[in-house]
């Protein structure tokens, strides 16, 4: 297996999707380069950075706003 | 000061609770409808801006999701999460601005592969906490930066597979994608994004 067919295998190997044969191979690919080892990991670390960034709070305008609109709607659905 | 206008403390009511908003919300109760928009909000903005790139945008996005949700609160049959309803109706919103914004910038077509999008570059260690040395606020930006900067075709697949944790398959089909598809952006879109943080995470 060279680094391109690791590269390739990489989301299937990140998300726990490849064969037990594949898997196999990836792993000792990775055992000898050190370069898809490193793009393994940083790769794993940016989903990490973004599946766990917690939102920014919605800014005071953007929340008055859209409470008015909902009211607004609310106000119609009761009449 | 108009209570509906009033910015919610954060909710003391559990996450199990959320059935009972819905069917609370269901019955007519507005309180609990805009409980449950208090909760989702700030991320249904950030979403609608991760997809549309743009604040106006991503704010009539937002109204109109949490509207068209109201509207047709009795089409939640609570086999999903409340949650990921509402993300499939805020992205289809999303993508029809993108659309008519941009017309053909989020295509259908699989891009054509060539190899030199599997050739890693600006490879480096970043040590094991790399974020931890930044602010959350620039942490934040470079975050933002980064994804906004990538294509539509794969900052869509991404946002939705790896920000909203949608399925491979629930993200093919609310974007009309083959299961294929989804896959070789979403890896073209982590190795890109990869790529764009080396150089704020990497060891000194």
């Amino acid at each position: 297996m060279k680094c391109k067919d690791v590269i390739r295998e990489l989301s299937n190997y990140l998300d726990g999707e490849l064969t037990r044969e594949m898997l196999a191979e990836v792993e000792r690919h990775m055992q000898h380069c050190e370069d898809c080892r490193l793009v393994i990991d940083t790769t794993r670390h940016t989903i990490s950075l973004f599946c766990n960034q917690e939102p920014a709070p919605l800014p005071d305008d953007v929340h008055e706003r859209l409470h008015q609109a909902l009211e607004k709607r609310l106000r119609q659905s009761r009449v | 000061m108009n209570p509906a206008t009033t910015k919610p403390q954060p909710s003391t009511i559990v996450k199990d609770d959320e059935a009972q908003l819905v069917a609370a919300a269901k019955a007519g109760d507005g309180s609990s409808f805009n409980e449950l928009v208090s909760r989702y909000e700030s991320k249904i903005f950030r979403l609608a801006q991760n997809i549309t790139r743009n604040r106006e945008d991503a704010e009539d996005v937002m109204q109109e999701a949490f509207l068209k949700a109201y509207t047709h609160l009795d089409n939640f049959q609570g086999d999903s999460r409340f949650y990921t309803w509402l993300v499939r109706i805020a992205v289809n919103e999303a993508l029809m601005k993108l659309r008519k914004r941009r017309p053909g910038e989020f295509s259908l077509d699989e891009p054509v592969e060539s190899d030199d999008d599997f050739i890693p570059r600006e490879i480096a260690d970043w040590g094991p906490l790399p974020d931890q040395r930044y602010e959350r606020n620039q942490l934040n930006s470079i975050l933002s930066e980064a994804i906004e900067k990538l294509e539509p075709d794969f900052r869509v697949v991404f946002v939705l597979r790896d920000v909203e944790e949608l399925s491979t398959e629930e993200t093919a089909k609310l974007l009309g994608l083959s299961v294929p598809a989804v896959k070789s952006r979403l890896l073209r879109a982590r190795l890109r994004l990869r790529q764009k943080l080396n150089r704020f995470f990497e060891r000194e």
